[in-house]
């Protein structure tokens, strides 16, 4: 296939958050830039499209609150040095994001934990992703969508070109600097498959069918050093009847704290009311994984409803548990059962679904520990749950300028990482709400910047 | 209810439904508070949020699950058929609510076949004795008497379409915090302005070219319609007659409306053939354009009259004129006049809701 394109200065594999950052801030240092979207035009911006904040450092957020935040939930499984880095850096994203066509909103109804810390984009991340999009066309940078990055070509340590595949034909496109900025593998089947097993089959992806991590995986394949555990994703619980892909923000269910939740056997597995929803919803992604079929069905009944953000799909509705279980077809006696205990275990208490209340079971394995209600008023409700994942942990390793660290490498690279495909650098464990466009915000910025440097030298 | 339109019902309820749980756009407009302080969407909901959206299209730009997706979230386009079959259902006489079916075509029909008639019957009239005196062509008492009729079956039919949507929307009372707050986001377009940058209209990017030509239609609008009025005060109050000097206020004020009334409607019209076709109910368009163009036509004529009112044209163009203006009027309760009237009463409504909403 002949050479269509000229050599670009800079190259930027993926057409998310952080790769706009950084083809923005490459235009903006006066090079010529190129961007390679695998996916078409209307599903453009990669899971930085279903998001919907970016949490910054502020004179309310200082950096060591946000640090200790980030300290805790990763389990200290973060490089503090770079850490410290991203989140004083991410207290002059705002302004850069204003600059280039970002609007924001006060904080979503029902967000007001997250007033404090995070930013909302006005619309949504596809708002924001349009935004970009339409800065980058004013500053002349070309843009390929559908267009996958299947091959890099990198001697001695520093890449040369790209393999780009398009309309089923392969082009070859040099640049004198590459990003790499194309997310995760966490729609990737086969590859979820290899680690998890035939239970990665019952997952949900959350987020675009597009990452599949074939940049990352070449990237690695080319001698770049991992960073982060690849046997972990950041997984929640969805409502089992989201679509297979895309189902994004809406597909999530906040019930879980309201009632009990059981598995395929109609039994109860974990405590519902451990701590706060926002801060335990992550971890019923991996729970449900556990279960068998890897699903479980979350029960309430009249009393909570209006206590929990409007679902997507109608909840099962049942006037007694039995109809319900049999609607879900889950054993009705096992369920009645479960019920029944539970019921039983509750001890009297106020609840309030707002604070950590002090309305628990007692004598129940496994404990509820907080919002314990009985489950006796009708019509009761059940929502289908699965995991859906969010995001994979396994990048490549960089350094506080985006260089991406290459085995035995000593040669000056000209080869940039930002975003997902690098998060787990920082974010080695947990998560913790807006800080993946933190992210992708901060180090495409600094991606852009160097490889417009590296480019130039 | 036609069976055609209970799908719209039913479409809208099912966008609102994944709206709520999602809840992005919130910032945008009205629509989405409204929509969040609902958690059933009914035929009258839906109606009620149909007339809070100005088709600004943001929404539809920032939806993640836009077609192809295949939640196919297509807010703006639902809620313009809605708004329609909204206008068509507070409609009084309920039989006239067909005139929306095909109403560019009806206003068409209408107004040519007025102009036409006003034409052959002007062209006979002798241009009068004293220059520019147009009670020399139809008398004073004629002209009062038909457009007052005119104008009190046109008031009667909005405020009985109005309050067919009240009630409809189980409206409460209304206060005097409401109407300030509803006549402030009427009358400088708030909406319109999307916290500066603009509609998403007519296509993606930002533009405030739909507000500005917005602004000039209605305040060219509101200015001739002050013209007519200050002429009906100078001569039945004062006794001073037609014709009226060129800066005499009459003459100042329908000059400046005019001219407004032309602008306006020909930007709104260069706006609408580019219009995305997506996020809008192409079936409308007739409703827009015949709107668009009665009023371009009225002021036109209007103006023409001004300038030649001392020819020897100005029997035929006073008649002319006349007829438009009688069409414009006629059809006020039965076109896309009405899109101003349900719209501040769906603000108005937007702003009792919120009052309440704080209060509880
Ligand atoms: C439903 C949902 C909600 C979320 N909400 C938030 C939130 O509110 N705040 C927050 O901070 N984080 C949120 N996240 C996490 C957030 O989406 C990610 O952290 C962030 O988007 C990562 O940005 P990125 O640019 O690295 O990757 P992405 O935005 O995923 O972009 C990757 C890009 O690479 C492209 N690509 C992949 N492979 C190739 C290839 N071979 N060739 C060319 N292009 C390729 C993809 O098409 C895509 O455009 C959410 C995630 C999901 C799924
Ligand atoms: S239009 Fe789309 S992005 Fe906006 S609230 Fe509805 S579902 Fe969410
Ligand atoms: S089109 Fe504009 S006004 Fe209508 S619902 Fe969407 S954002 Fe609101």
């Amino acid at each position: 296939m002949a050479d269509q394109f000229p050599e670009f200065d800079v190259l930027i594999a993926g057409g998310g958050n952080a790769a706009l950052c950084a083809a923005l801030n490459a235009a903006d240092s006066g090079c010529s830039v190129i961007v390679v979207e695998s996916a078409p035009e209307w599903c453009r911006g990669g899971n930085s499209r279903h998001t919907r904040n970016l949490r910054h450092m502020s004179a309310a957020y200082p950096e060591d609150e946000f640090f200790a935040d980030l300290h805790r939930v990763t389990g200290g499984r973060t490089h503090e040095h770079l850490a410290r880095m991203t989140i004083r850096a991410s207290a002059n994203c705002l302004p850069w994001m204003l600059s280039h066509g970002v609007r924001f909103q006060k904080s979503l109804a029902g967000t007001l934990h997250l007033d404090r810390t995070n930013a909302f984009f006005l619309g949504g991340g596809k708002a924001l992703m349009n935004s970009y999009y339409q800065a980058a066309a004013r500053r002349k940078i070309r843009v390929l969508y559908d267009a996958e990055v299947v091959d890099l070509e990198i001697e001695t340590g520093r890449f040369r070109s790209a393999r780009v595949r398009m309309d089923g034909r392969d082009l070859e496109i040099r640049a004198k600097a590459l990003v790499a900025a194309a997310g995760g593998f966490e729609s990737n089947l086969e590859w979820l498959e290899e680690i998890w097993g035939p239970p990665a089959r019952n997952f949900l992806i959350r987020g675009t069918p597009y990452n599949k991590g074939r940049v990352l995986k070449l990237l690695l394949e080319r001698g770049a050093v991992p960073e982060g555990d690849p046997a972990q994703c950041h997984a929640v619980a969805i409502d089992a009847r989201a679509p297979k892909f895309d189902g994004g923000i809406v597909s999530r269910l906040d019930s879980v704290p309201l009632g009990i939740v059981v598995n395929r056997h109609g039994e109860r597995f974990y405590d519902e009311g451990e701590d706060l929803w926002p801060k335990r919803y992550a971890i019923w992604g991996r729970l449900l994984a556990e279960q068998p079929e890897q699903i479980g069905f979350s029960i309430i009944d009249s009393k909570a409803l209006g206590c929990f953000m409007p679902s997507v799909f109608p909840a099962v509705r049942g006037d007694s548990i039995g109809e319900l279980a049999a609607k879900l077809e889950l054993p009705v006696d096992a369920v009645c059962s479960t019920v029944d205990r539970f019921n039983a275990a509750v001890a009297p208490g106020e609840f309030n679904h707002g604070v950590l209340d002090g309305c628990r079971t007692h004598g129940l394995p496994p404990e509820k520990t907080h919002w314990a209600r009985r489950i006796d008023q009708p019509p009761f409700l059940g929502y289908p749950l699965r995991p859906g994942i969010t995001f994979t942990y396994l990048g490549v390793k960089t350094g506080p300028g985006a260089a991406v660290a290459m085995q035995g490498g000593d040669v000056p690279s000209n080869i940039f990482a930002a975003g997902e495909i690098m998060a787990g650098n920082i974010l080695g464990k947990g998560y913790l709400a807006g800080f993946g466009m933190t992210i992708g915000t901060v180090f495409g910025r600094i991606a852009g910047r160097e490889a417009a440097r590296a480019a130039r030298q | 209810m036609p069976p055609d339109n209970k799908g719209l019902f039913v479409e809208g309820d099912r966008l609102m439904t994944i709206c709520n749980a999602c809840r992005y756009c919130e910032g945008y407009c009205a629509v989405f508070p409204a929509m969040e302080r609902r958690t059933a969407f009914e035929p009258a909901d839906l109606r009620y949020l149909a007339n809070l959206c100005h088709n600004c299209a943001e929404c539809y730009y920032a939806c993640q699950y836009a077609p192809p997706h295949e939640f196919a979230i297509n807010v703006p386009r639902n809620l313009a058929e809605i708004r329609v079959e909204s206008y068509a259902h507070y409609a009084w006489p309920r039989a006239f609510g067909a005139a929306y079916r095909a109403n560019g075509m009806l206003i068409f029909v209408l107004l040519t076949s007025a102009i036409a008639a006003a034409l052959i019957g002007g062209m006979q009239i002798a241009p009068p004795a004293r220059a520019a005196d147009f009670y020399g062509i139809i008398p004073h008492e004629k002209m009062v008497g038909l457009f007052g009729a005119i104008a009190a079956f046109v008031a009667i039919a909005l405020a009985i379409g109005v309050r067919r949507f009240w009630r409809e929307s189980s409206g409460g009372p209304v206060g005097l915090a409401m109407l300030r707050s509803a006549a402030g986001d009427v009358l400088k377009l708030r909406y319109l302005g999307s916290g500066g940058a603009g509609c998403t209209y007519p296509d993606e990017h930002h533009s405030l070219a739909r507000r500005r030509f917005h602004h000039l239609t209605f305040y060219g609008f509101a200015l001739c319609f002050a013209s007519t009025s200050v002429a009906a005060v100078y001569h039945s109050i004062f006794g001073w007659h037609a014709p009226y000097g060129y800066f005499s206020l009459p003459v100042v004020l329908g000059a400046a409306g005019g001219i407004g009334l032309l602008a306006g409607p020909a930007g709104l019209f260069w706006l609408k053939v580019r219009h995305d076709p997506r996020t809008g109910d192409p079936r409308q368009k007739g409703l827009d354009y015949a709107f668009i163009s009665i009023l371009f036509v009225t002021s036109l004529t209007g103006l023409l009259l001004l300038i030649l009112r001392g020819s020897e044209w100005m029997p035929a163009l006073l008649s002319v004129h006349l007829a438009a203006v009688a069409v414009m009027f006629l059809t006020l309760p039965y076109g896309k006049f009405v899109h101003g009237i349900y719209r501040s009463a769906a603000l108005l409504r937007d702003a009792a809701e919120r009052m309440q909403y704080k209060t509880n």
